[in-house]
């Protein structure tokens, strides 16, 4: 065991709750995007560690197909930006307010 | 070898502060590059080379150019405007909520009994006994993948009309 798993978990927990941090404190979208990318990153080094840990390639297999969908995810929400800043002219999540009652 | 995870994760998390806390929304892009390329190489030391060199190419090298090409696509002039009054309560909440959460993971993850390590066992290479996996017991969620890719470049290109017919 090269590196302990309570500190792979550790590692995991810090990032996921920066990401949290990021998307919850930030008001530009992008930002909100890119931490939502950490967030997906700290759950495959999880899933990374665990699949060391038990000799399982189940794991990084997971690892697989959370950033196949991570990918398409980053796809339709960039074109989702581009889209409403093309409509609106601003990125920052105040201004998206329309559908407030 | 302990020096090494230390350093990669120290690197890890400081680029993650630094990603959080940037105004310009360029600077958090290449910080979080970095991000990745720590968080690559603590792959390597897990002993999964195929996910490292798929994280490199794949994440840090596509999405995080998407990311790029949007960014300079918008080209922002004024990055991040000054918070209003009524939104610092709003980002105490949110830090101090965030760090709960942490703790509460931390403490579930802690409390669990996982059971002894698994023993070394020598055969395949990393990327054979993914292979292997890959397409027999998960390749139903291989085919829907190619599905799912289908469906966000479909969306992607929707979206990007300037006029719809």
């Amino acid at each position: 065991m090269v590196v302990p798993l309570p500190y792979i978990l550790g590692l995991s927990v810090a990032l996921f709750a920066l990401g949290a941090i990021g998307v919850l404190i930030r008001r530009n979208i992008l930002i909100i995007l890119m931490c939502l990318e950490m967030m997906l990153n700290a759950v495959n080094l999880a899933f990374i560690g665990f699949a060391d840990y038990f000799k399982a390639v189940d794991g990084q297999m997971f690892v697989f197909f959370v950033l196949t969908v991570a990918a398409a995810e980053v796809a339709v929400g960039l074109a989702l930006v581009v889209a409403i800043f093309r409509q609106r002219a601003t990125v920052y999540v105040d201004d998206l307010n329309i559908l407030k009652w | 070898m302990e020096l090494i995870f230390i350093g990669l994760a120290a690197v890890a998390l400081i680029s993650g502060i630094l990603v959080v806390f940037q105004t310009h929304p360029l600077r958090s892009a290449l910080w979080l590059i970095v991000n990745f390329f720590a968080v690559a190489g603590i792959y390597l030391m897990l002993h999964a080379e195929f996910i490292a060199a798929i994280q490199i190419i794949v994440y840090a090298g596509a999405i995080m150019v998407l990311f790029l090409f949007v960014i300079m696509l918008l080209n922002l002039r004024h990055p991040e405007e000054p918070t209003p009054r009524p939104y610092a309560a709003q980002k105490v909440a949110g830090f101090a909520l965030s760090v709960a959460m942490a703790f509460f993971i931390a403490f579930g993850l802690a409390h669990v009994n996982l059971g002894p390590a698994a023993p070394a066992a020598p055969g395949l290479g990393n990327t054979e006994s993914i292979a292997k996996l890959l397409f027999t017991d998960y390749l139903l969620p291989f085919e829907v993948t190619s599905v799912l890719l289908l469906v966000s470049i479909v969306g992607a290109v929707v979206l990007s009309k300037s006029k719809l017919k």
